[in-house]
């Protein structure tokens, strides 16, 4: 089992040394000559169409994504919990089936009063 | 052959050049097929020019933007600008280390082969994000939120949708997954969880009707409009090795992966594959792109549920049929007129304004 983890992890290595190598090769071609570098103010400004940018880039999130990404935390951990049931289902018969379906309904309660909040709304 | 491959080192050379030759000979392959078929359905031609019927297109493309100037805008991040690429390229490629080409040619048979995939496959949006981000432009980083509130979003019902399976086969290793097909591929048994993985997985990895994080009509290019030259392509280049990524998952855990008569395996598996890549394609010309409210109305307010009332159906047909005996018929009739009747009955309450509260539950 640790070899198969062993295989993936030096995969990696592997997978990232080619990446790398894609993203210094033309950095590497620039000094022989091949790929061109000139830069100019125009050239490196920020892109828009046809105008300066006005103000800063780099605003603040808008609060409805916080609304969806809290209710992903719960879903995650209502997920994880299902797929060791899912693995062990045929092992535990029914009385698995009964705990499951009990956890499901208690997430389902927190998601239909998030629902009927109004969270799930893109406003 | 087997006692070399019994050598750990050997194993793990061959798989690594085989799944990175593979990965990038696949993607030049997706790429002229998507071209190609676009081209057709939409009464056109594609690229026809370079080579014989424009195979080589691709090859020309990568030569071209790989002499392209690299340009860095002034005002970026330029660490996470370069950065960015990296971090969305080398998961995608990790994915390829679980799927089965043939019985056990895997790099790794994990036991938590399902798992991982997602696990993995879901640090590439934080590339994504980097870009976004790093460009320090309006368009990209409104793509870049766009693409975080969609993975956020379409995770659930993706990974739900698997759960299913799990249920049937199970194991969560992939080559375990495929062994449990023998009798029947699980799209006869799942047809409600194809149709959500399917969907789930365009909008995991950005296709068409769900590329809202691109939206070349109001974003120009979303995340990489400030990338050119190689970090260009290599942004192209996640995006098919991710389509093509999800075509592999979607041919082994629903359409039998490597089993199949007469042909051999490997070829089974790479029909699957690209016959998967097809249908996103036809996807993809067939429908119109989403409005973002639509698009989290539908994972929110439509698979969710689904998937969640999927899982308790096939957790209720395997305790009561453990182990049915041949093909499972009642069970395949069943379970299609479960997915016709819940499709039908959810698409009912989405036609008043998607789910809206103010017009459905006042």
């Amino acid at each position: 089992m640790l070899t198969d983890y062993g295989y993936v992890a030096l995969f990696g290595v592997v997978a990232l040394l080619l990446a790398l190598s894609m993203v210094l090769i033309p950095f590497a071609l620039r000094f022989i000559g091949v790929v061109p570098h000139n830069p100019n103010s125009v050239k490196t400004s920020t892109f828009e169409c046809g105008m300066e940018t006005i103000g800063k880039t780099w605003v603040q999130f808008n609060f409805r994504y916080y609304f969806y990404a809290l209710l992903f935390v719960a879903m995650d951990v209502l997920i994880i919990f299902l797929y060791p049931f899912a693995v062990g289902l045929r092992k535990l018969g029914s009385f698995g089936l009964t705990a499951a379906i009990i956890l499901i309904f208690i997430v389902l309660v927190g998601y239909v009063y998030a629902w009927k909040k109004r969270t799930l709304e893109w406003k | 052959m087997t006692e070399l491959f019994a050598n750990p080192w050997f194993h793990w050379a061959f798989y690594t050049v085989l799944l990175i030759s593979f990965a990038l000979g696949a993607v030049m392959g997706l790429i002229y097929i998507e071209r190609r078929g676009m081209g057709r359905m939409q009464s056109r031609l594609g690229p026809n020019r370079t080579g014989p019927f424009g195979l080589l297109q691709a090859v020309a493309d990568a030569v071209k933007v790989l002499l392209k100037e690299d340009i860095v805008p002034a005002n970026a991040d330029k660490v996470v600008h370069w950065l960015a690429p990296i971090v969305a390229f080398v998961p995608v490629l990790l994915i390829f280390a679980v799927v089965p080409f043939m019985n056990g040619a895997m790099l790794a048979d994990l036991n938590i082969g399902i798992l991982y995939v997602f696990a993995i496959g879901s640090i590439s949006s934080v590339g994504i994000f980097m870009a976004g981000w790093s460009s320090s432009n309006k368009y990209s980083l409104l793509g870049a939120m766009r693409d975080v509130a969609s993975i956020v979003s379409y995770e659930i019902p993706l990974v739900l949708a698997i759960i299913g399976v799990v249920i049937l086969a199970g194991s969560l290793s992939t080559n375990e997954i495929v062994k449990a097909q023998a009798n029947i591929p699980f799209i006869l048994l799942q047809p409600l969880g194809f149709i959500i993985f399917f969907a789930a997985a365009c909008a995991e990895i950005n296709r068409s009707p769900f590329d809202l994080l691109e939206a070349d009509s109001e974003l120009v290019a979303g995340f990489h409009t400030e990338y050119s030259g190689m970090k260009f392509a290599m942004f192209y280049l996640v995006e098919y090795a991710e389509a093509l990524a999800m075509c592999a998952i979607i041919s082994t855990i629903f359409l039998g992966g490597w089993q199949g008569p007469v042909l051999p395996p490997w070829l089974w598996f790479l029909v699957k594959t690209f016959g998967m890549f097809y249908v996103m394609v036809w996807t993809r010309t067939t429908f119109p792109r989403v409005r973002i409210d639509q698009l989290m109305a539908l994972a929110w307010k439509f698979m969710l549920p689904l998937a969640l009332i999927n899982i308790v159906v096939t957790a209720i047909e395997v305790v009561i049929w453990p182990t049915p005996a041949g093909l499972p018929w009642v069970l395949i009739i069943v379970n299609f007129a479960v997915a016709g009747i819940l499709i039908v009955t959810w698409s009912r309450l989405m036609k008043y304004g998607w789910g809206r509260v103010e017009t459905t539950l006042r």
